[in-house]
């Protein structure tokens, strides 16, 4: 038999039921490992060893019951942007590095009721700001297929966990490509749902008309797990969905013969990297030998999906963030002459530089003044991006291309150029101002470095996504690799 | 879209950041950029598009005006720097 942390969560889920591994042992053995090589990482801020033990002892016993949930003694991580009552949340900043949450997010409370075993907090860019996890407060983190190359971000802990093994599954968020980005940078499969499938609640806000939960697993059969537990209506979330949740594990066998692919023509243009196109185009092939048909189409206002993000994200973040004034929590400066030096001072020296450019473009963009030739203007193209994937799905089931346009680059690489480190997140985030799911899955690796396909499907289709995800799968093996160096 | 050092300087103000003057000419190249992306939404004519403010066009949703919450004054104010007789202190506003 395998070592532990090789298993799928449907085995482990399994191997708990018959009592051949208790879930003690194998939260156990988690933290072991989180011990032993989250140094060469830097994949958690904070490991709650204590509570993972505790949980896991509770599972056992109610293992022994018969009255365990679904994700009994399953252990997982949380990113650092999920409130956890009693332990800290610092959202990836000097700003809440010393917060410790009052209550949980709906998320990790319905996780919680699952029964899995939270074995810690995750790494992950200020505020989730940054697309390869250097901008966070605590440090970037490494891939682990490459320990020069980033993970990706903004839940680059959480990918960087899930791929090394230092955890079964880990959630994150996804406001511009934040879970897929990082899925496809280390190899794992990444969820993001639909907008308001998942509750927002407790979850710290950074644009609130994008900004969604999700899972990073190792294979789609294991994100249905995950997804199950955490999707539905939140009434303490207003923009939660009041729609039925599918059972989402029985939707993953459905066939997909006859499966309608549309190849967007602006995601294979220039910028993709070839080795990333060849690698892609090699997974479509293998859904046309699952008896999937594929034809070209056009979203012809998704390369200005970019520009459309910049002002509508930094616009909500400014808001958002307008919340940590060093008065009620967070970073509070020392000695304050006044009022206004106490929220400039505590601010300035709280957050980040990427969260200080965000919070000053969306201050700009929201002035007197501007308001129609940015904000407005960036809603209006927000209409014509997301009836560009309408059309879309009137001729299609799925549109597929790559997550990225090329392999983690280098730590440093991008890191002084705010709109270089941008235009990586092209592919991604048209979804978003849609509101609409995506997955990334791994495939063919490129020189040693794994590359995510990208599936967007049409809104609550996310267990058909799933199941698509899961059919390619069952038929090939790039799901399966892991980095070897760890 | 050029902004220049005074341009920076409103920005911050009115975003409550404390940008040291140093500091200001680092902003103005970095915001600048981001501004130049930004231009390219003028390639497209949007005249007459509704604005999309919500991605799956939901109105927002109420609720009986009744209390649902329980006062927890004590438990949040362990989380702030300074407080007293469950105030929250900041330095004096008014001479």
């Amino acid at each position: 038999m395998s070592a532990l942390h090789e298993h799928s969560i449907t085995a482990l889920a399994a191997a708990l039921r018959a009592r051949t591994c208790s879930a003690r042992e194998l939260t156990a053995h988690y933290l072991a490992r989180i011990q032993d090589l989250d140094e060469h990482l830097n994949a958690y801020i904070t490991v709650t060893a204590e509570q993972a033990l505790a949980a896991a002892e509770r599972a056992d016993r109610q293992l022994a019951a018969g009255t365990a949930g679904p994700l009994a003694g399953i252990p997982i991580a949380h990113k650092d942007i999920f409130c956890t009552n009693g332990v800290k949340t610092s959202c990836g900043s000097r700003m809440l590095d010393t917060f410790v949450a009052p209550y949980d997010a709906t998320v990790i409370e319905r996780l919680q009721a699952a029964g899995v075993a939270m074995l810690g907090k995750t790494n992950m860019d200020e505020f989730a700001m940054g697309s390869s996890n250097e901008t966070s407060y605590y440090g970037p983190v490494r891939n682990p297929w490459n320990l020069e190359r980033v993970p990706g971000g903004s839940s680059g802990g959480s990918a960087a966990a899930v791929a090394a093994g230092l955890c079964a599954a880990a959630t994150g968020t996804d406001t511009g490509g934040s879970i897929r980005q990082p899925a496809a940078f280390c190899g794992i499969t990444g969820l993001k749902p639909t907008y308001g499938r998942c509750s927002r609640w407790g979850m710290i806000a950074f644009a609130s008309s994008l900004d969604q939960a999700g899972v990073l697993a190792g294979s789609a059969a294991d994100a249905a797990l995950l997804l199950q537990a955490m999707a539905g209506f939140d009434e303490r979330d207003s923009t939660s969905a009041n729609e039925p949740v599918p059972d989402y594990r029985a939707q993953l066998e459905d066939d997909i013969a006859g499966l309608k692919i549309g190849l967007p023509k602006e995601y294979f243009g220039e910028g993709l990297d070839p080795g990333v196109a060849a690698s892609v185009e090699a997974a479509i092939k293998e859904y046309e030998a699952l008896g999937a048909s594929v034809r070209e189409i056009s979203l012809p206002n998704a390369p200005l999906s970019v520009p459309v993000y910049y002002v509508v994200a930094p616009a909500e973040c400014s808001s958002n963030l307008a919340r940590f004034d060093g008065v009620r929590f967070g970073h509070r400066c020392e000695a304050p002459r006044d009022l206004e030096d106490l929220y400039k001072r505590s601010r300035a020296e709280g957050f980040g530089a990427e969260v200080k450019r965000r919070i000053m473009i969306g201050t700009y963009v929201l002035s007197a003044g501007y308001y129609d030739a940015y904000y407005l203007k960036a809603q209006q193209l927000r209409h014509l991006i997301s009836d560009d994937f309408k059309r879309a799905f009137a001729q299609v089931d799925v549109i597929m291309g790559p997550t990225t346009p090329s392999t983690a680059f280098a730590l440093g690489a991008k890191r002084d150029d705010p709109v270089a480190m941008y235009l990586n997140d092209i592919y991604t985030i048209a979804t978003n101002l849609a509101g609409l799911p995506g997955v990334s899955i791994p495939v063919a690796p490129v020189d040693g470095l794994p590359v995510g396909l990208q599936l967007i499907g049409d809104v609550f289709q996310e267990g058909r996504l799933l199941n698509i995800a899961h059919r390619l799968q069952q038929a090939t093996d790039w799901h399966r690799a892991r980095p070897g160096v760890l | 879209m050029a902004l220049d050092s005074s341009d920076v300087a409103k920005i911050a103000h009115l975003a409550r950041l404390d940008v040291k003057h140093d500091a200001l000419d680092h902003f103005i190249a970095e915001l600048s950029n981001i501004l130049d992306l930004v231009e390219q939404m003028r390639s497209i004519d949007t005249s007459g598009v509704e604005p999309m403010a919500h991605p799956l066009h939901m109105a927002q949703r109420l609720r009986p005006d009744r209390v649902t919450e329980t006062n927890q004054r004590e438990r949040f104010q362990q989380r702030a720097p300074q407080t007293e007789d469950g105030l929250y202190l900041v330095p004096r506003v008014v001479e």
